[in-house]
């Protein structure tokens, strides 16, 4: 399977993966071309920590999960990272420009855009006007200028065009005069990573962009995360599906209770035992006792 | 019983000044409640701004009306960066919690404080409007609309207010119709999915609350002007949720829901009390007395509202479509 999977890679997934081919497999590793790098980013809620990541890099250009138990940190990472949340301390650089601090808007602007776990559709709007309102720069945003239409009509015809193309890709384009509120959820996901592609972004953080969406339409959308990778935008993903992550992913950066674990390729994370652990819990393999021990001996290869 | 004089009674009130002033405050409440989703509970302490602003300008300082208006617009614009900066950058509800404790300290403040400029509790009174009355273009001999019964003072008012209300309105359109209005309608559905798409939320709140405080101290301006009166105790947070219920009624987020609301909120209100008034006079009720015709009034309206929210909750030009999506 691993030899048709290589087939089908597009020109800059490859050039990607034989980049991080060469990159040490451990916590923190430097990667060639970062363009996000963090630093001791750290976020504790009264006693608990939920995010502790000492160091870590991003390869530009390529699609890195970000994968983990539930609690182990993920959104409120990239919280942080968009800043939508601040960190006790820490520091990271997009672009090696530092951004810490900096309003989630600002960062959006950078070219660093998120979507979010639940879908954040805005129901009582068209669908054209969720992806319009995703275009950077607009004149007619402005307060004095939006009352002059002549001033803005031209760009927003040329965003909506750049829209009308989108939603076509994303399977969305005769819904674009119906409110987002009646899409399905699925749909909603799509609409959300579309909306996103709207501002040109250099980096994408998708938060679990598969939760609840039908196998038919996993499929499509990874294809349109593959896509935008192979023209140039950098994809960092929070997810729970491991054959998917499997599927799409060059690099894989494991989080467990706020601290990174492991890192790696998608083959080698996934035969890790510290993932597998922290994952499963370390006597997952192991037949419980009616008092809760595990028994000292394993049956064996299940794992 | 006079049907007629009910009639045109209940008309020349729907349509009078009383009634524009709240469709003011509506359209303001509109631009901020309905398509920018801000709470809002301080209606009035902008309508009693602008309304004191003139007083004070024209009656305590002796200054021209036409400084008086700009000086207003920008008490409204102080009121709301005073209340905006605070407060919108936390949830919505700090915003309610913020204003309607803001419009009952703003009046129990110019009820007390500096009498000599404030007036205290009798308030300011005199020939405010005088320099508008003066500009009356009506004849002087003039005495009465057909049915619509305004003085020839009060008609200048109300053809003044009605163009203001078409003003505002025609603004309000280009506004929403917008890539601005895109963006204020993003923040009342969604507002972290318009930070994460690169807008300046706190920006568009705050522009948003500033136009639809001036549009209401507007309401204010009119209202000092037009009953040559400025009293604290008119400004209390009833006036709020009245033009809430106004808003409501007509439909959020539509351009003519004040306007729709304001009209059938007063057509209602005046109509039972007049009626009411008439068929007490008439001796066809017994069981009630011509003075408690005013609460009564109120108690009837309150019942069709809530018959209106539960047959027709979006409102009468609100989509009901579009309102079962909030469900979801």
């Amino acid at each position: 399977m691993p030899a048709d999977h290589t087939e089908e890679l597009g020109p800059q997934a490859r050039a990607t993966q034989a980049v991080l081919a060469s990159v040490e497999r451990r916590p923190g590793a430097a990667k060639p071309d970062p363009i996000l790098i963090a630093d001791n980013v750290k976020r504790q809620f009264g006693g608990l920590v939920a995010v502790d990541v000492e160091h870590v890099q991003i390869q530009r250009g390529s699609i890195t999960a970000l994968i983990g138990p539930n609690g182990a940190g993920k959104t409120t990472f990239f919280n942080l990272l968009t800043g939508f949340d601040a960190p006790n301390t820490g520091a990271w650089t997009f672009n090696t420009r530092q951004v810490a601090g900096t309003a989630p808007f600002k960062l959006a602007r950078m070219g660093m855009v998120r979507t979010f776990q639940l879908t954040k559709a805005l129901s009582r709007m068209t669908v054209m006007d969720n992806m319009l309102l995703g275009a950077k720069g607009q004149i007619g945003e402005r307060f004095l200028s939006s009352f002059i239409a002549p001033l803005w009509k031209g760009q927003e015809s040329t965003n909506r065009a750049r829209a009308e193309a989108l939603l076509a890709r994303f399977n969305l384009a005769e819904k674009a005069g119906d409110f987002a509120g009646s899409l399905s959820g699925g749909q909603r996901k799509l609409l959300e990573m579309a909306r996103a592609l709207m501002s040109g972004p250099e980096l994408v953080m998708l938060d679990e962009p598969m939760a609840g969406v039908n196998p038919a339409l996993t499929q499509s959308l990874l294809q349109h995360i593959k896509a935008i990778r192979e023209e140039g935008t950098t994809v960092l993903f929070v997810e729970h599906d491991m054959d998917m992550v499997h599927d799409i992913s060059d690099w894989v950066i494991v989080m467990a209770q706020g601290q990174i674990i492991a890192e790696g390729p998608p083959d080698s994370v996934m035969k890790d035992q510290g993932v597998i652990d922290a994952y499963l819990g370390a006597h997952h393999d192991k037949q419980l006792t009616s008092t809760g021990e595990a028994l000292t001996e394993s049956p064996g290869g299940s794992a | 019983m006079d049907w007629a004089f009910v009639f045109s009674q209940t008309l020349t009130q729907a349509l009078g000044i009383t009634a524009i002033i709240y469709c003011l405050a509506a359209i303001g409440l509109n631009l901020q409640f309905g398509y920018t989703g801000l709470l809002n509970f301080g209606v009035v302490a902008f309508v009693a701004s602008g309304a004191y602003a003139i007083g004070v300008i024209v009656l305590t300082f002796e200054l021209s009306l036409w400084l008086a208006i700009p000086v207003a617009m920008g008490v409204a614009v102080l009121l709301s960066l005073l209340l905006g900066i605070p407060t919108l950058r936390l949830r919505a509800d700090y915003l309610a919690i913020v204003t309607i404790a803001a419009s009952e300290l703003l009046r129990l403040t110019v009820r007390t404080v500096l009498p000599d400029y404030l007036g205290g509790t009798q308030g300011l009174n005199g020939k405010i409007g005088q320099q508008f009355h003066d500009l009356n273009p009506l004849p002087a001999d003039f005495e009465s609309l057909p049915v619509l019964t305004w003085t020839r003072q009060d008609l200048w008012v109300v053809i003044v207010g009605w163009g203001l209300i078409a003003l505002f309105s025609v603004l309000m359109l280009l506004l929403v119709r917008s890539p601005w209005g895109r963006v204020v309608k993003g923040i009342r559905e969604d507002e972290d999915a318009v930070i994460s798409l690169g807008k300046n939320t706190f920006a568009y709140k705050m522009q948003s609350l500033v136009v639809g405080g001036i549009i209401m101290a507007f309401g204010g301006i009119l209202w000092a002007v037009a009953k040559q009166s400025v009293q604290p105790d008119t400004f209390v947070p009833d006036f709020t949720f009245f033009v809430y219920t106004i808003l409501l009624l007509g439909g959020a987020a539509r351009i003519l829901g004040p306007i729709a609301g304001t009209i059938i909120f007063w057509f209602l209100l005046a109509g039972i009390g007049e009626f009411l008034g008439q068929a007490i006079q008439a001796g066809w009720i017994d069981f009630l007395k011509p003075t408690d015709v005013g609460a009564i009034r109120f108690i009837l309206m309150g019942l069709g509202l809530m018959m209106l929210m539960i047959f027709r909750p979006q409102g009468i030009f609100g989509d009901k479509k579009e309102l079962a999506l909030d469900a979801r």
